[in-house]
């Protein structure tokens, strides 16, 4: 991640106060979370108040305000995933990761997250590791997938 | 649009109240003399809504609805319950909600005392902010400096001085401290200066400059330990 | 392609379109809705792709990657045409065989639906038990489309009732059309849909709003997700329709950030749209201009309440907006604003299409047209269902879902994801409509369907709902913030066996105060699911608070 392409994104919106949640979603899908410097640059360029720009990346639960790991490891926490097994398929992940949701490792390798419905309900649970679905999650199943990416 | 105030002439508690449209049922309450609780409402701040209170029954075309007076405008033979069995029970249970909070603050012993909460009726959690958002709004409408702000949502809002805001702005302001209902205000303010600028309270306090020059690489400082202690307790073995 | 200027030239590239297809030749469907593409329908598409390069017989045989067929549990779902052939859970491997039977004109015998008890086929999809008993006005042309090319919408019709309002007819008359179809709002409230665009359409200012509600929070519904990535010039359309009737020249779609297909569909439609003209100035020669853009929100369930949704389509955090005036008066940047969901807008072309008399001879007395459903929890087959408003739900959860697995028993129905209701099964003949719905007090909501089988832990469930509604909430106001948190901890002491006996009373006062005194549509329902808990099942509640303390004094 350059630190032009964050500069980019931030030109784009410059001088457009509406436009915060698109600047800050942007760069949180390229950086993968959001530096408070980001963030005073984005309250400059975009003319609002550095508090404004605060309360949203605080408020939204896609924003990160500290560095995520290599990989995103989500484990659904829908109704029906977790009608299906979801909580103990929560737990073998943490384990397995040594993570609680909302953690990132100190090698930063993984961050775990309680993920929200994804509308993947009829192969719950489900495991979406950096964006790919893994269906019909088993504890015994994640191991496996989780080690492909170590 | 012509000059002339359009007269609205509604009810409250059985005394008739004649105010200009577009008021709301709360000031039309203050201005004859009928009494509201709110702990969000300020005069000087756009409307909230936020702390329920000053919720009130009203009557209009037949039907009854649940809604709060700070917000809802009058209207034409609008009728207004300010106490009903509901609307008391609705205010305990807040009063009640929020004690687990800012159990001593004042305005809250006070309401208590008049609706029969009981400060006890749930664990206390002691986090001293009642999330009024008075400093929050008063910083931002009043002051325009917003060196205080809410972060987060649900039940984990608080709100957070802003060091880089606050370090300027608040050492000749703290008018928040004042409308504070709880002191949480001054509190977390003092707790951000200790944490992220601290010395001004020494006599010879360190230049602005080199204040800011230090702050550049400062943490937000969450109030999260303050307003939340761990929440289970380690059980005692028996 | 060109910009388009009248309907003659529109049905003159429809024509075009069509003339250069040949209905008789095969066509290959792999689905790739959300639940195929977690089993990993991708490879199976990127096989099917190879293969027809491989022998050569990309003249013979068409093949397209689709949005969802609808029997998720069963993907990667396979459609063959012209006589839709289904083909279920098919691998890689199958791929060359697929392929060389559809160009023979023969059925993979081991790929077809084989009822689990009798063993007996069903090759066709209107043989299929999943899909027999469903009415599929609305997604039955998902498999006959890729939702990235216009020409596919065109082909099966796409846009000819913009062309028919738009020259046919006046706003007024699109209007009177949908107030007579008494098309109802499928968000959830079930509020007509008519009236609400004639309070936006009435109300004062040049400057007017229409939106898409695509957010789809509620946990375990699919349906619009289906509906828009699968087909999103349908809801395009429908949005462009109600613009005209409405008087708005913008257009808003709302949706999730976390849904990469639905986004790439939507930008995909949007760019064609404009191109052909069917968005933009003077559509269809028309006079009527109109633009529409694309938000997403940022994973946060209130941002789908509806004032609040506005609010962050204006930029600011989505704190629902305090005021008692609605939305379709004052909405985006206090200009009249109209807000349905994705299903709701999707039923407009059809009604201008075949007319509101068509419309209301589907469905129950004062539910009309068809509902989708999102079918999911203990059943065997589970998916995006369309059914007839009306439908019993005996049917769909026994003939459409085929009743729990492994010969259990179904406890429980839950509608509505996390602010919905739960039903006990005794309830199951009801018919699934608005008002059927509402007299149980388990209302429709979006159309999550969830069952909940024997061995379902009401009070768990009740408490996992609030564990994920705290963290939902905005926290702007007392009831909803600290009512739920109080409510959650009630709960979590009872399962821990800590539960004491005015528990109960204290759950009833927070759910009433919660319900009576929340800003907003999230913090009034908040508590929704425990109170239907509470209603229809209470006795597990009180056995649990009565085990709980039952053991903790022998433990003493």
């Amino acid at each position: 991640m350059s630190e032009q392409t964050i500069a980019d994104i931030i030109e784009k919106y410059r001088g457009r106060p509406g436009a915060v949640i698109h600047a800050l979603t942007e760069i949180q899908h390229a950086n993968h979370w959001l530096p408070r410097e980001v963030m005073h640059e984005v309250a400059d360029a975009l003319e609002v108040p550095f508090s404004q720009v605060m309360q949203i990346a605080s408020f939204y639960k896609t924003f990160s305000l500290t560095p995520k790991g290599k990989h995103e490891v989500h484990v659904c926490t829908g109704m029906t995933c977790h009608l299906r097994g979801g909580a103990r398929l929560m737990a073998k992940v943490e384990e397995i990761t040594g993570l609680k949701p909302g953690e990132t490792d100190t090698d930063a390798k993984f961050s775990l997250e309680a993920g929200s419905c994804l509308g993947s309900c009829s192969i719950a649970p489900e495991l979406i590791v950096d964006g790919k679905h893994y269906g019909r999650m088993t504890p015994e199943r994640a191991a496996d997938v989780l080690k492909q990416y170590e | 649009m012509s000059g002339t105030i359009v007269q609205i002439t509604l009810q409250i508690d059985g005394k008739e109240a004649t105010v200009a449209a577009g008021t709301t049922v709360l000031k039309a309450a203050q201005q004859i003399g009928v009494a509201i609780p709110t702990l969000c409402h300020h005069e000087k701040l756009e409307d909230y809504g936020g702390c329920r209170l000053c919720l009130v029954e009203v009557e209009s075309r037949g039907r009854t609805n649940y809604v709060v007076s700070c917000l809802y405008p009058v209207e034409n033979g609008l009728v207004v319950r300010t106490r009903s069995e509901k609307v008391d029970k609705v205010r305990r249970l807040i009063i009640e909600e929020l004690m687990a909070h800012a159990p001593d603050a004042p305005e809250l012993v006070r309401l208590a005392y008049e609706y029969g909460a009981d400060r006890n009726r749930f664990e206390k959690e002691a986090a001293f902010c009642v999330m009024c958002g008075l400093c929050v709004r008063y910083c931002d409408e009043v002051k325009q400096k917003r060196a205080v702000g809410f972060i987060d949502n649900g039940h984990a809002r608080e709100i957070s001085f802003i060091p880089e805001i606050a370090a300027k702005e608040c050492w000749n302001c703290q008018e928040c401290f004042a409308i504070c209902p709880t002191s949480y205000a001054q509190a977390a303010y003092l707790l951000t200066e200790a944490l992220a600028f601290p010395g001004r309270r020494k006599k010879e306090s360190t230049p602005r400059e080199a204040e800011e020059g230090r702050m550049a690489n400062i943490p937000a400082v969450p109030m999260t330990f303050v307003r939340r202690p761990p929440a289970a307790k380690p059980e005692m073995a028996n | 392609m060109p910009r388009i200027q009248t309907t003659a030239e529109l049905e003159a590239l429809r024509a075009e379109i069509l003339a250069a297809r040949d209905p008789a030749k095969p066509c290959i469907a792999v689905c790739g809705g959300a639940a195929c593409d977690g089993l990993d329908s991708a490879a199976v598409a990127t096989a099917f792709a190879a293969e027809i390069a491989k022998q050569g017989v990309a003249a013979k045989v068409d093949f397209r990657v689709t949005g969802c067929h609808g029997y998720c549990n069963k993907g990667p779902n396979v459609l063959v045409g012209p006589d839709d052939v289904c083909y279920f859970e098919v691998k890689p491997d199958d791929v060359p065989e697929v392929v060389e039977s559809a160009l023979k004109g023969v059925v993979v015998d081991r790929l077809v639906y084989r009822d689990p008890a009798s063993g007996e086929k069903a090759v066709h999809l209107s043989e299929v038990p999943f899909y027999k008993h469903q009415m599929r006005i609305l997604t039955g042309d998902i498999p006959r489309i890729d939702p990235t090319r216009i020409e596919d919408y065109l082909a099966v019709g796409g846009y000819s009732a913009l062309a028919k309002a738009l020259s046919q007819m006046s706003s007024d008359q699109v209007l009177q059309e949908v107030k007579k179809a008494n098309l109802r709002g499928r968000g959830g409230g079930g509020f007509p849909a008519g009236l609400k665009w004639e309070t936006t359409k009435n109300a004062p200012g040049k400057t007017k709003y229409v939106i898409v509600n695509g957010h789809e929070g509620e946990s375990a519904a699919f349906m619009d997700r289906a509906m828009l990535t699968g087909n999103p010039h349908k809801v395009l359309e429908g949005l462009i329709i109600g613009g005209y009737a409405i008087g708005a020249q913008q257009g808003y779609i709302y949706t999730r950030h976390d849904s990469p297909s639905m986004a790439r569909h939507i930008t995909a439609a949007l760019e064609q749209a404009q191109e052909l003209g069917l968005l933009g100035e003077n559509i269809l020669g028309s006079g009527f201009d109109f633009e529409v853009e694309l938000h997403f929100d940022v994973g946060i369930f209130v941002s789908g309440e509806s004032s609040a949704l506005m609010r962050s389509i204006e930029g600011n955090a989505p704190e629902p907006r305090p005021k008692y005036i609605r939305t379709s008066v004052s909405g985006i940047w206090d200009k009249p604003s109209n807000l349905n969901n994705v299903e709701t807008w999707a039923n407009v072309p059809e009604i201008i299409n075949r007319g509101a008399d068509w419309f209301t001879s589907i469905g129950s007395e004062k539910s009309k047209g068809t509902k989708l459903v999102s079918l999911s929890g203990h059943v065997v087959n589970s998916g995006v269902v369309e059914v007839p408003m009306g439908t019993p739900l005996r049917t769909i959860v026994f003939d459409i879902g085929g009743g729990v697995p492994d010969g259990g028993a179904p406890k429980a129905i839950h509608f509505g994801g996390a602010m919905g209701r739960s039903i006990p099964i005794s309830m199951i003949d009801a018919p699934l409509d608005f008002d059927g719905m509402s007299k149980l007090g388990a209302p429709i909501g979006a159309g999550g369907l969830l069952v909940m089988d024997e061995n379902t832990d009401m009070i768990e469930m009740a408490r996992y709902l609030l564990d994920f509604l705290v963290k939902e909430s905005c926290g702007k106001c007392t009831p909803c913030r600290e009512g739920m948190y109080q409510m959650l901890k009630i709960l979590s002491n009872i399962i821990e066996g800590k539960g004491r006996k005015f528990d109960l009373e204290r759950l009833a006062e927070l759910t009433e105060v919660t319900s009576l005194g929340s800003l907003c549509a999230l913090g009034k329902t908040s508590s929704d699911p425990l109170k239907s808990m509470l209603r229809y099942f209470k006795p597990e509640f009180e056995a649990r608070i009565a085990a709980g303390s039952a053991a903790g004094s022998e433990a003493k």
